[in-house]
């Protein structure tokens, strides 16, 4: 570690903006910089376990759990979406020039001690519940955001 | 020249090989050599950034077609 210190709001849950956020979070990482991503609103489908979780919901909360994409195999693209077509070509391509998956980039961010935090506010808007993230997440709001971005010397809103 | 490892990046992407490159040299003693292989033209600029930004030294750099050499001092600096 050399001292400084990204951080990063991740609002999108588009998977190529998500692709963007996790090669730079783990390219600064890399370059020896400690790294903070906080998750918010769309983002949060990012970090979704692929499964279902049983875990007790209004019916709201279920509604949002069914139609948002849960995990980083099921995200849309931003552009070229194409129903569904895009994302599907993006990641034959993506496969075929060798380039790193999202969740391969997700595994390496955890094992570079990058630190993943969800906004619990979020959580509550869209009623994903802490079982419902992939393992090793931290829980915070905006003052804690706002605190690490303070001695940060990169600051990305993705 | 001799290398203590030889890490082969060949066909990967950016932030793999730096991501491996930092894996390797943590595993390096300060001094030992790592030389790396790479097929990414943008690490050509990337590696020795890397490089510099952790205290380390490219000692040695090498094109063989599409393929870039670099050959890495570990620095002093404590990751």
């Amino acid at each position: 570690m050399n001292g400084k210190k990204t951080t990063m709001v991740v609002f999108s849950g588009d998977l190529d903006k998500a692709l963007a956020a996790f090669i730079i979070a783990t390219g600064s990482a890399a370059m020896g910089n400690q790294v903070s991503m906080f998750f918010t609103f769309w983002g949060l489908n990012i970090m979704r376990k692929d499964q279902v979780v049983n875990v007790k919901k209004s019916w709201m909360d279920k509604t949002f759990g069914w139609l948002l994409p849960r995990g980083p195999e099921k995200l849309g693209l931003s552009k070229l979406h194409f129903a569904g077509l895009g994302p599907i070509m993006m990641r034959r391509v993506m496969q075929k020039k060798n380039v790193a998956t999202l969740n391969e980039l997700i595994q390496m961010a955890l094992e570079l001690d990058i630190k993943l935090i969800a906004c619990t506010m979020s959580m509550e808007v869209l009623g994903i519940q802490k079982e419902e993230l992939i393992d090793g997440m931290e829980f915070a709001g905006v003052a804690t955001y706002i605190s690490e971005a303070n001695d940060g010397n990169i600051n990305l809103f993705i | 020249m001799e290398a203590n490892h030889v890490l082969d990046c060949k066909g990967l992407q950016c932030p793999v090989p730096l991501i491996q490159a930092k894996r390797a040299v943590e595993r390096l003693s300060v001094n030992e050599i790592l030389e790396l292989h790479t097929t990414d033209p943008g690490a050509l600029q990337d590696i020795p950034v890397w490089a510099r930004a952790n205290g380390h030294t490219i000692v040695k750099q090498q094109t063989d077609g599409s393929t870039y050499r670099f050959w890495i001092k570990k620095g002093r600096r404590e990751d």
